[in-house]
């Protein structure tokens, strides 16, 4: 029972807004500007996932996102401890860098892409780094916070029994920084997807993924399938979302309190 | 010994207290002397921000000795604790630690919660690289001891407060401490669980033969515990009075209910109010 309780609100959110869709294609919109704008859902199930050619294309698409924003977070995550953990072990470091770990946050991506393009080219190796510069920024934050958290008590045992600062750093601040981690490398899992879709928006050589697939929807006024991409998008960045919640899970929900898990 | 003066450290290798020049009459008379395990003389300690914690503070801790401070909050008890440990440097005065190792129980458990208890148990030896298959039995040994056989796989988190302090107290016994340093670790524990603790600490100082040092503000416990009881001012704190505690080893909690318990609890409560 408490598993519907779980399921079925979100189901009435959802059946709510496919009805709210109907009324409006059927009633505000006349057909010329529903065939171009908002077709009805049955439209776009029945186009987008029904025939297989589009389904195809479609699935296609997101896998080839999938991938790339996956060596994008990776390298993302990699960068980001080895910052975190950099900042942690001195004021000063701290202090240098985290400027610019802030203005990585703030600079528009658009306005870094002609740059990357000229740099990276316009394939595969440019829409990694774009979901490297979006995703960095929650994992350097999160993780840095976590690795400094650790209660001032705990270093002092560390301090009596004479630790080094390796011994410290995994026995002690790694572990108190889990949780916090865990929520950055999530908040970076769904940036990274989002980084890869507007990527593939202007880097279109090598795989075909869902931003050129969008885009192209979009030119040829195929609104049934941009629908369709526009949904897998979003599913894409639920899953991994989830993913990493699981992890959060798996590894802290034993020991950590509650409301952090 | 290792002696440290002035806030810098320097070593002495000799056996006993009665080898240091500092005066002391259980130390000049060999056949008395206990070893003395740590001494504080004239101990002052005044902060960057310039709070003055302690002035001119000294007592010793002899081996078989239970010594509790009591004092009003804020006085600089803690801080004596972390200077003895070496946590904190004083300013001025000296003290002297023997060698050996050192126990040292927190206000807070500390316990790391993502460790089970037998992990937290085994941290110490751990941190100091001891031997990984003698590490294993001590820690068994040991949590046995404080009465957690059967929890070795808990994490903290599903442990009550005085289980918790029980887990602490064990990580520190794993050392076999010769000066073992306790900071209020039963203020934040109900009556019965912390009476239940001191009885137990009353049971392993009598087994170990440790030296204790416990600092308190509840004066039951403080005469219930121990050896000696040092009355300190509020801040900057001094050592006012010291008493005596009579009472013979094992002791039971019928002590609480004796007219000299009561009598001597109520002398120092007069002289802890009259400092306050």
């Amino acid at each position: 029972m408490r598993r519907l309780g779980t399921i079925f609100p979100p189901l009435a959110v959802f059946a709510g807004f496919i009805g709210v869709w109907y009324l409006y294609s059927a009633y505000v919109l006349d057909e010329a500007e529903r065939n171009i704008s908002l077709p009805y859902f049955h439209d776009v199930v029945d186009v987008a996932f029904m025939n297989g050619e589009n389904r195809g294309e479609l699935l296609g698409a997101t896998w080839t996102s999938a991938w790339i924003a996956a060596i994008g977070l990776v390298i993302a995550i990699v960068l980001g401890l080895f910052f975190a953990v950099l900042m942690s072990q001195a004021r000063w470091v701290e202090r240098s860098f985290y400027p610019y770990a802030v203005l990585l946050q703030t600079i528009p991506i658009l306005a870094l892409v002609p740059l990357i393009g000229l740099r990276f080219g316009f394939g595969i190796p440019a829409r990694v780094s774009v979901v490297v510069i979006i995703s960095l920024f929650p994992i350097i934050t999160n993780t840095l916070f976590g690795l400094k958290a650790a209660d001032q008590g705990h270093h002092d045992l560390f301090t009596l029994h004479k630790a080094n600062r390796f011994t410290r750093l995994f026995k002690l601040q790694f572990p108190t920084a889990l949780p916090a981690m865990f929520t950055g490398f999530q908040i970076s899992a769904g940036l990274a997807v989002i980084g890869e879709i507007v990527g593939g928006f202007f880097f279109g050589r090598g795989a075909t993924d869902l931003g050129n697939r969008i885009q192209l929807y979009a030119a040829r006024l195929r609104s049934e399938e941009l629908i369709g991409a526009i949904a897998l998008s979003a599913a894409l960045g639920i899953i991994v979302f989830w993913f990493f919640g699981f992890l959060r899970t798996y590894f802290t929900s034993s020991w950590a309190d509650a409301d952090r898990a | 010994m290792s002696t440290v003066a002035d806030g810098a450290a320097a070593d002495v290798d000799t056996d006993t207290a009665a080898g240091t020049s500092t005066p002391d009459t259980a130390a000049t008379n060999p056949t008395e002397s206990r070893n003395r395990l740590l001494s504080f003389d004239s101990v002052s300690m005044v902060f960057r921000d310039g709070t003055h914690a302690l002035d001119n503070v000294s007592f010793d801790v002899h081996e078989g000795e239970f010594v509790t401070i009591v004092g009003p909050s804020g006085c600089g008890k803690s801080t004596i604790l972390k200077i003895a440990s070496g946590l904190l440097k004083h300013t001025d005065g000296s003290y002297e630690l023997a060698d050996g190792n050192l126990g040292y129980v927190f206000q807070d458990a500390t316990l790391l919660p993502w460790r089970t208890v037998l992990a937290n148990v085994e941290l110490f030896d751990e941190l100091r690289k001891g031997d990984k298959a003698a590490r294993r039995a001590t820690a068994m040994r040991t949590i046995e001891t404080v009465g957690l056989k059967g929890f070795e796989k808990h994490h903290p988190r599903r442990l009550s407060g005085g289980m918790r302090m029980r887990v602490s107290l064990a990580r520190s016994l794993t050392l076999d401490p010769r000066v073992f340093l306790f900071d209020e670790p039963f203020g934040a524990l109900d009556e019965i669980t912390r009476q239940n603790l001191n009885e137990e600490v009353g049971r392993l100082f009598r087994e170990r033969r440790f030296g204790g040092l416990f600092i308190t503000h509840s004066i039951p416990e403080a005469v219930f515990m121990s050896t000696k009881v040092l009355v300190m001012s509020s801040r900057p704190g001094r050592i006012v009075a010291t008493y005596d505690v009579p009472f013979e080893y094992p002791r039971t909690s019928e002590l609480r209910y004796e007219p000299e318990f009561a009598r001597l609890s109520g002398e120092i409560s007069a002289d802890l109010a009259q400092w306050h």
